[in-house]
């Protein structure tokens, strides 16, 4: 990040990082830290649950926090002035998801588990919703939690019900054994999983039992799909010498958002800068940055991926 | 029907696996009135080292047939194991043996999250793919109802360790001896009963059961982590209390209750509280069975008949 | 603060009172040193207050009654669910901080009696296991009750709590002294929370040399010899657990209002054992104990992250074990090797039974007379 002049003179950006170990409370502690050192602007956090906590202080210490990775609708409905986020949330997500299994899959009946964290619970409450508005039905609302390995319970109950699609929040440590327990119980319903589930650690965690009939949703373009995204992955590569990591262009594309609004108001002052941080409207890697009153990105995209050849495809 | 049906294998299947890792439980507390909390981390460990096993052997010699390496790796996790059990026994539990009541439980507590620990620092903390050797394509024995090889292997190997436990203890002169430490130390000493090498024999055969469950369990789910095996460790301590702590046909009859009250209650609770609980209660039906158990009938299921304690 | 005054090293025995000032100072000016290395330092001590009000409570199950609670940080989600019902848009009902108190700690301890009640019979390893199902059962509940009425608001939690208002003096605002001096919030939780621990310390240390505290020792000695000196051991042990619970309650109201956001998370079986160790650390039956177990264990995982991280960087050039890994590797061990070469903790129960200077001084006089 060199050349950056704000407010006339040339200023160099120093990262702070810190872990918050996906803990509300270690995210708290965190978030002080962060406060403490004096940083200008926060990018992070991944997991709602810590995000949401540390906003908070952030608040109160005055300083914008964006995070690329945490989709919880919570997050920007907190009434905090300087929280916004770069990855569409939950509600943008879930109804995705509901619209696609109901239009694009045409499922009539609808099955939906959760994991019982707040990612999970939230995302498949909003494609719940969205499956009833799309016109399918909801045949059976499952749980399990985010320890479970054994699901051949729910699952059992679930395929009295004979439905079209199982939609499952949650991770992919339970997502693909659960697919594993599907195959053994002989449900043939499609399976459908959120971003959670969208990782290559689903794949091999379901070993044979991920199918062309396994669908799941990421937040967000594919890489191969960002305007910038080919040219991100280059410099990526020549800088961190490795595959693009998940939440990275979002990440990006939030550093870059502080930076161009501090830019803009040729100050480095949160309080300067924020105002700016608001009306801010760049084309970054993942396609236009620009936030609504709340904070959540404007045209937060939504990607369903699809089982074929040992990989996740785009649809 | 299918689906009642259904649930009924589930539950046996999942009963199965608690009544496995069960035994080992009821055996050491037979003998030494501890809750060996750390159990159910033993069957982590023989999980994973199958894994690592197998995964060596799947290196060196890629032609093998599966079944001699699931052999193979399930061999030289009872092994370790039983190398655990017995470090365990000797370096923490053998000198708590007069101490205060409380000083060997938490010392459990401590050695279950340093095995975890352990365990997250060698394989990370990453859910790990279990390679199922043995067949995983259901079979239909009724129109409608799924069974996986495996899981008949399972009910079929926990019915089978618990007849070759009750032999070994009824029949064998060490099973005597074992007895008769359970029954009183220090008489069983005066008898000239090394009562130190039983206790260290009941540890490592309850830590060679662990492992057995602990592939079982693995091959079952596919997958093997670090933290798999705490849960299944509690429930299985319930089963062994719904069963009589210390009686081994108990052990197994806990189990497979506790499983069916699992795979039942997840399955019907629904309907039978009008909705109000659904199955998000899973977790809680074992540690109600085990209030209920421990304060209306404290022997358990079967009671605790003297003879067959081990 | 006798014990926690005797625990001074060198110092306590010639001296006691010097101690026990010295302790006082040192409480005081902890923020204030701590503030030195960054705010949040502060915060950090802070919640080990927290801890510290959850050891002493816990304390008086383990340690002074001898009943092994595996399941106590249900008291403590008791409690701050209480303050986040009551304080917080969730219901949009606002109470103040000192209507809400009693209540949380009153909930806490009637849940701590429900607990007691169907536990009286069993003992040592059973009790255990039942208190650490009942922890569970509370969390899970708290993970549940958002169907079909919606209670808890499920895994999301419960966020925008009331910060805690003493009498129109909201203790979440730093107090602006002069424009370049203020006071801030961090320090006035501080203090809230260190009146809060001091004032338990005293009631704490006045029960245990009461009849109550010395039937407590007798019962957890040889609960047989207790009952058949009279004392009414059913009544002794729902005492026990109720007063443990309030004080997790107590705890678990600052918790809430301090962090203003409350969620099933924070009250895992993690927690209780963590607090647990606390307790056997420091040493059971013992006040010292508790405070110093819950103060070096609870600052122990931060000072890791600030010195274990570029320490393991130096030596071997990367980060071999994370902080979060160290934590649960000491934190075991503690448990373990405390109990095989220091059963009684750091700091040993002095009053094993009943000789505290105290008592004995009453005994003195009552043989004068």
């Amino acid at each position: 990040m060199q050349g950056v002049t704000i407010g006339g003179k040339k200023v160099k950006f120093e990262l702070v990082g810190e872990d918050d170990q996906a803990d509300p409370r270690t995210g708290t502690t965190v978030a002080q830290r962060l406060v403490d050192a004096g940083v200008k602007g926060v990018i992070g956090h991944l997991n709602s649950g810590t995000s949401i906590p540390a906003s908070r202080i952030y608040d109160q210490g005055g300083i914008p926090q964006i995070s690329p990775a945490s989709t919880n609708p919570k997050l920007t409905q907190q009434n905090f002035k300087g929280v916004f986020r770069t990855i569409a949330n939950d509600v943008q997500q879930g109804g995705a998801l509901g619209s696609f299994a109901v239009k694009s899959l045409g499922a009539k009946k609808v099955a939906i588990i959760d994991d019982r964290t707040a990612y999970g619970q939230g995302l498949a409450d909003e494609t719940d919703k969205a499956v009833k508005a799309a016109g399918g039905q909801v045949v059976a609302r499952e749980f399990t939690t985010d320890k479970a390995t054994d699901f051949n319970a729910i699952l059992t109950k679930i395929r009295a019900t004979n439905p079209d699609v199982i939609f499952f929040g949650g991770m992919d440590a339970q997502a693909g054994p659960m697919l594993r327990q599907l195959k053994q119980l002989g449900v043939s319903a499609k399976f459908l999983t959120g971003d959670g589930g969208c990782s290559p650690e689903m794949i091999k965690l379901a070993g044979d039992a991920v199918t062309s009939t396994t669908y799941c949703s990421m937040a967000g373009l594919p890489l191969d799909k960002m305007p910038g995204g080919a040219a991100f992955r280059d410099q990526y590569k020549k800088r961190f010498g490795g595959e693009v990591q998940l939440y990275a262009p979002y990440a990006y594309d939030a550093a870059m958002a502080v930076v161009k609004a501090m830019e803009k108001a040729g100050s480095v002052e949160p309080a300067k800068y924020l105002p700016e941080l608001k009306k801010i409207s760049f084309n970054g890697v993942t396609g236009n940055v620009a936030f609504d009153d709340k904070g959540d990105i404007k045209e937060g995209a939504v990607t369903i991926y699809n089982f074929k050849d040992g990989n996740w495809v785009p649809m | 029907m299918e689906t009642l049906i259904q649930q009924l294998i589930n539950g046996l299947v999942i009963g199965s696996v608690y009544a496995l890792i069960a035994l080992g439980y009821t055996m050491v507390y037979g003998i030494l009135g501890l809750i060996n909390f750390a159990h159910g981390d033993v069957l982590m460990v023989g999980a994973l080292v199958a894994l690592q096993t197998m995964m060596f052997l799947m290196g060196m010699a890629p032609g093998m047939s599966p079944l001699a390496m699931l052999t193979i790796a399930l061999l030289v996790a009872i092994v370790v194991c039983m190398l655990l059990g017995f470090t365990m026994e000797r370096l923490a539990y053998r000198r708590l043996r007069n101490a205060p009541r409380l000083a060997p439980l938490i010392t459990a507590i401590g050695v279950s999250f340093l095995l975890q620990t352990l365990a997250m620092i060698i394989w990370g903390r990453n859910y790990h793919t279990f390679p199922q050797l043995i067949s995983t394509t259901p079979l239909q024995p009724i129109e409608g109802v799924f069974v996986t090889p495996v899981q008949i292997a399972i009910v079929l190997a926990s019915a089978a360790l618990m007849v070759g436990l009750l032999l070994l203890v009824n029949r064998t002169k060490i099973g005597r001896a074992m007895r008769a430490t359970a029954e009183n130390h220090r008489v069983a000493s005066l008898m000239g009963v090394d009562t130190n090498a039983v206790i260290a024999f009941t540890f490592v055969i309850g830590a060679g059961l662990a492992a057995v469950a602990g592939v079982m369990y693995a091959s079952n789910y596919g997958i093997a982590h670090y933290g798999m095996g705490f849960m299944p460790g509690l429930k299985a301590f319930t089963a062994a209390v719904l069963g009589g702590i210390g009686n081994l046909g108990g052990a197994m009859l806990g189990g497979v209750v506790l499983g069916l009250v699992e795979s039942f209650g997840a399955g019907y609770i629904e309907h039978l509280t009008f909705g109000f609980l659904n199955s998000s209660y899973q977790d809680i039906f074992a540690f109600i069975i085990l209030g209920l158990v421990l304060i209306f009938r404290p022997t358990g299921l079967l009671g605790e008949r003297v003879s067959d304690r081990a | 603060m006798n014990e926690l005054a005797a625990a001074v090293p060198w110092l306590g025995k010639r001296n006691p009172m010097a101690a026990r000032w010295l302790i006082l100072i040192i409480a005081i000016v902890a923020p204030f040193i701590a503030w030195q290395f960054g705010k949040s330092w502060v915060r950090i001590l802070d919640f080990a207050l927290l801890y510290m009000m959850l050891a002493l409570g816990l304390n008086l199950v383990v340690g002074f009654a001898g009943l092994l609670d595996l399941g106590y940080i249900a008291f403590y989600a008791v409690g701050a669910y209480t303050f986040a019902f009551l304080a917080s848009p969730h219901f949009d009902i606002h109470l103040p901080f000192w209507a809400i108190l009693p209540l949380g700690a009153g909930f806490a301890a009637l849940a701590g009696i429900m607990l007691g009640f169907p536990v009286l019979r069993l003992r040592g390893d059973y009790l255990a296991i039942v208190t650490l199902g009942f922890g569970e059962i509370v969390r899970i509940f708290m993970l549940n009750l958002n169907y079909p009425v919606n209670i808890t608001n499920g895994p999301q939690g419960i966020n925008m709590i009331d910060p805690i208002n003493l009498f129109g003096w909201d203790l979440s605002r730093n107090i602006q002294v002069t424009e370049n001096f203020s006071i801030n919030s961090l320090f006035l939780y501080y203090y809230f929370f260190l009146l809060a621990v001091t004032g338990s310390i005293i009631f704490i240390q006045r029960l245990q040399i009461s009849r109550v505290g010395r039937a407590w020792a007798a019962m957890r000695d040889d609960e047989l010899a207790a009952k058949a000196i009279g004392i009414n051991t059913r009544n002794m042990k729902l005492l026990a657990f109720s007063l443990g619970a309030t004080f997790g309650g107590v705890s678990g109201c600052l918790f809430g209002a301090f962090q203003g956001f409350v969620s099933p998370e924070s009250f895992s079986l993690m927690e209780s054992i963590a607090v647990l160790t606390m307790v056997v650390f420091g040493g059971m039956g013992n006040i010292a104990g508790a405070v110093v177990g819950a103060f070096v264990l609870a600052l122990l995982p931060e000072i890791l992250r600030d010195v274990a991280v570029p320490l393991q960087q130096t030596l071997f050039g990367h980060v071999l074990l994370d902080p979060e890994v160290l934590r649960m590797l000491l934190l075991s061990l503690a448990m373990i090797l405390m109990m095989l070469l220091r059963p009684a903790g750091m700091i040993p129960a002095r009053a094993r039974y009943c000789h505290d200077e105290h008592l004995i001084n009453k005994l003195k006089q009552e043989a004068a007379k």
